[in-house]
């Protein structure tokens, strides 16, 4: 890992307003050091996708409760790959029944964190992906 | 007074103890000596809302307090005991599982399900693109459709909905806030072709767009015409529908964002109060629309902290409504709610727990003198509720009712020095926000500079890093961690988008598209000017136009709203 701190979009894709997970976890992550992008409320993919690219972000966090994780996180993938940003990690934080974790890991998705999960784990989870890559 | 060291007592509260000499006698010659021998677990005890709990309560707790003026009977002012003489004796509360998922067959089927297993009133749960104003076949809906709750884009189907629901006998209430004048027009219209009086049916609209700003975020308009919207549902229904709740003034959302239970209350009477104010100004008679506010509140994990919530609750209402308002109306000042437990309790670890966890909850509701209530499913924290822990949770209340004796007797922890002194503090705590919210210019103004929104988030955040210290245990989270049960859970198919989309394309070819045109045109033009909407909202909706239409006419209007999020 280098000095460059890491850089993380977090977002709220879909309808749904509920933003309490995305903020905590916003706020950790910047507690922990990192720079953190909030992208707001109901962002499409494409919008998920441009401010990626606009940010040059290290890691993208979803946080989806809504069900429309199926719909949403495939053609994100496939919009990232699109950019040439098929490196950075996807995590998604929320509500995801467990069938669907498999498929989600499958289509590419790095990591799905459940409710419970502690933000230190999830802040551990950046730093090592990260210490790997590099 | 006799000061035991810091780290042994809890901090005293903000007014002074006077203990009795007994009291203190007692810290002399049985507590000190019991400390200094096995200290305890804790330097402090707090609640789960971090506010800090004493060891015993005493008369001492009580100074000031005066049982007749404080306390008083149930049935009359201040209602600290509960809103009715005979409470849950005389009626029990009404058992309203909040359900929706799929299309409106799917959930027409569960509430039938339900009301054959001894449910007693319906509860709707809508899908997010209903509840944001979009039909089902909308871009934004994509993948959306059906999964949090029914798909409705049309009185066609609403009318599937309640399909052999007799609207006269079932009371509904509807989970519906941006676009709620239009479902709630759409359910008359249903009412009205089943025959049943709109004099006579009930239920509740949610309808609190408020707490939508600050906390669950499901806003289309900006705040002064959603407001608009909300005061002509008040209007219509003084009119039309006497023994509908026009409006649920909801904390339910503010607690699951995150914030602690005195900001619930607080947040939450504060909305009331500013939807009062604006009943007022439109020129409507305090002791004729007050009646029909209703009020929803959450169940948190802590017991005793949400049953003085409940008793405060009704506490300052009673003072806001006689004193602030001038109502000479008992039914005005009694503040009734419905209470649901909490959704962000529930863990997605060892989820059977959960059912422990509602019991408790709904326990403190019910002790708290609720009207109304909803018991989460076990499987929550992974899904929608499958027909198998649906019913479990409604047999959790039929237990409470039928089998625990906590209905036998009316407050039954009414004189406790615990209760009452927490009720106190709890009440204290509300009414130094609700001023501080009067001093900020009223809750649209607090809300334009994200002050409700930032107390809630540094109390989420607070308690999160509580959690992650372990300095909150959640079983099963950060404690007594053990292998992982598999849950079956309920799965909703992409397969109802398609349907809604091919069922909106065959509505839109079989109406008539002029009559229409014609009705979203008034409402357009009635938006720009200052007639009450709902009259042109149920003529658009009874010419079968969508909810996306009818919202899109007023939204070319009114506009849209964007907050400014704060992280």
């Amino acid at each position: 890992m280098t000095d460059k701190k890491i850089r993380v979009l977090i977002a709220k894709p879909g309808l749904d307003g509920h933003d309490r997970g995305a903020k905590v976890i916003a706020r950790a992550l910047r507690d922990a050091g990192m720079e953190v992008i909030y992208t707001g409320l109901r962002q499409t993919p494409e919008m998920i996708a441009a401010a990626a690219a606009q940010e040059d972000v290290d890691v993208i966090g979803l946080s989806i409760l809504s069900g429309a994780h199926n719909t949403i996180c495939p053609r994100l993938v496939e919009l990232l790959r699109e950019k040439g940003m098929g490196d950075v990690p996807i995590l998604i934080g929320g509500i995801i029944p467990g069938a669907d974790i498999v498929t989600l890991k499958k289509s590419g998705i790095a990591e799905v964190f459940l409710p419970g999960t502690s933000t230190q784990d999830i802040v551990e989870f950046i730093h090592k992906m990260q210490a790997a890559k590099t | 007074m006799s000061q035991p060291p810091k780290t042994t007592l809890p901090e005293e509260p903000l007014e002074t103890r006077n203990p009795s000499a007994r009291e203190r006698e007692w810290e002399e010659k049985t507590l000190r000596p019991s400390l200094a021998r096995s200290p305890e677990r804790k330097p402090e005890f707090t609640t789960v809302s971090g506010y800090p709990i004493r060891r015993l309560y005493t008369p001492a707790d009580l100074s000031g307090w005066d049982p007749q003026r404080d306390l008083g009977m149930p049935g009359e002012p201040p209602y600290t005991r509960g809103i009715h003489s005979t409470m849950h004796r005389g009626k029990l509360w009404t058992m309203r599982q909040f359900a929706g998922f799929g299309s409106a067959e799917d959930t027409n089927k569960r509430f039938r399900y339900l009301l054959s297993q001894g449910q007693t009133g319906l509860s709707v749960a809508f899908d997010l693109p209903t509840l944001m104003g979009y039909d089902s076949d909308h871009a934004m809906a994509e993948g959306e459709v059906g999964k949090c709750g029914v798909a409705i884009s049309s009185l066609a189907d609403m009318e599937v909905l309640f399909d052999q629901i007799p609207l006269a006998d079932v009371t509904t209430s509807m989970t519906i806030n941006s676009p709620a004048a239009v479902i709630w027009a759409m359910y008359l219209a249903v009412a009205e072709k089943q025959g049943a009086d709109w004099k006579k049916i009930s239920g509740t609209l949610q309808n609190d767009i408020l707490k939508e700003y600050i906390a669950q975020k499901e806003y289309i308009y900006p705040p002064e015409p959603s407001m608009r919207l909300v005061i002509d549902t008040f209007e219509f229904g003084v009119k039309h529908t006497p023994k509908f709740n026009v409006i649920s003034v909801s904390g339910y959302h503010i607690r699951e964002a995150g914030s602690t239970a005195i900001q619930e209350l607080a947040f939450t009477l504060r909305d009331g109060i500013e939807y009062v104010e604006w009943g007022l100004r439109r020129g409507l008679d305090i002791d004729q629309f007050v009646p029909q506010i209703s009020f929803f509140f959450n169940a948190h994990n802590d017991f005793f902290e949400e049953i003085a919530k409940y008793r405060a609750a009704r506490r300052i209402w009673y003072h806001t409504m006689r004193d602030r308002f001038g109502s000479k109306q008992a039914r005005t000042w009694a503040l009734r709610f419905h209470t649901q437990t909490a959704g962000c309790s529930l863990t997605a670890q060892q989820p059977y727990n959960n059912v422990v966890r509602t019991a408790l909850q709904a326990l403190a509701a019910v002790l708290g003198g609720t009207q109304s209530l909803h018991t989460n499913s076990l499987d929550e924290a992974w899904a929608l509720p499958t027909e198998f822990a649906a019913t479990l949770a409604l047999r959790t209340q039929q237990i409470l009712a039928h089998e625990s004796g906590v209905t036998n007797t009316v407050d039954p922890l009414g004189g406790s020095y615990f209760v009452e002194s927490l009720t106190n503090e709890v009440e204290k705590g509300a009414w130094e926000y609700i001023h501080r919210i009067d001093a900020l210019g009223g809750m649209i103004a607090a809300i334009e500079h994200g002050y409700p929104q930032r107390e809630i988030a540094e109390a989420s955040y607070q308690y999160q890093l509580a959690v992650d210290r372990k300095e909150k245990i959640i079983v099963g989270v950060n404690d007594f961690v053990s292998n992982e049960e598999t849950l079956e859970t309920l799965q909703i198919g992409e397969g109802v988008g398609a349907q809604q989309t091919e069922s909106l394309r065959k509505l839109r070819a079989e109406r008539s598209s002029a009559e229409v045109e014609r009705r979203l045109d008034a409402l357009r033009h009635a938006s720009a000017g200052s007639e009450n909407l709902m009259p042109f909202i149920y003529d658009a909706v009874k010419a079968y136009a969508t909810v996306g239409e009818i919202c899109e006419a007023m939204r070319v209007v009114f506009g849209t709203y964007e907050e400014i999020a704060i992280t």
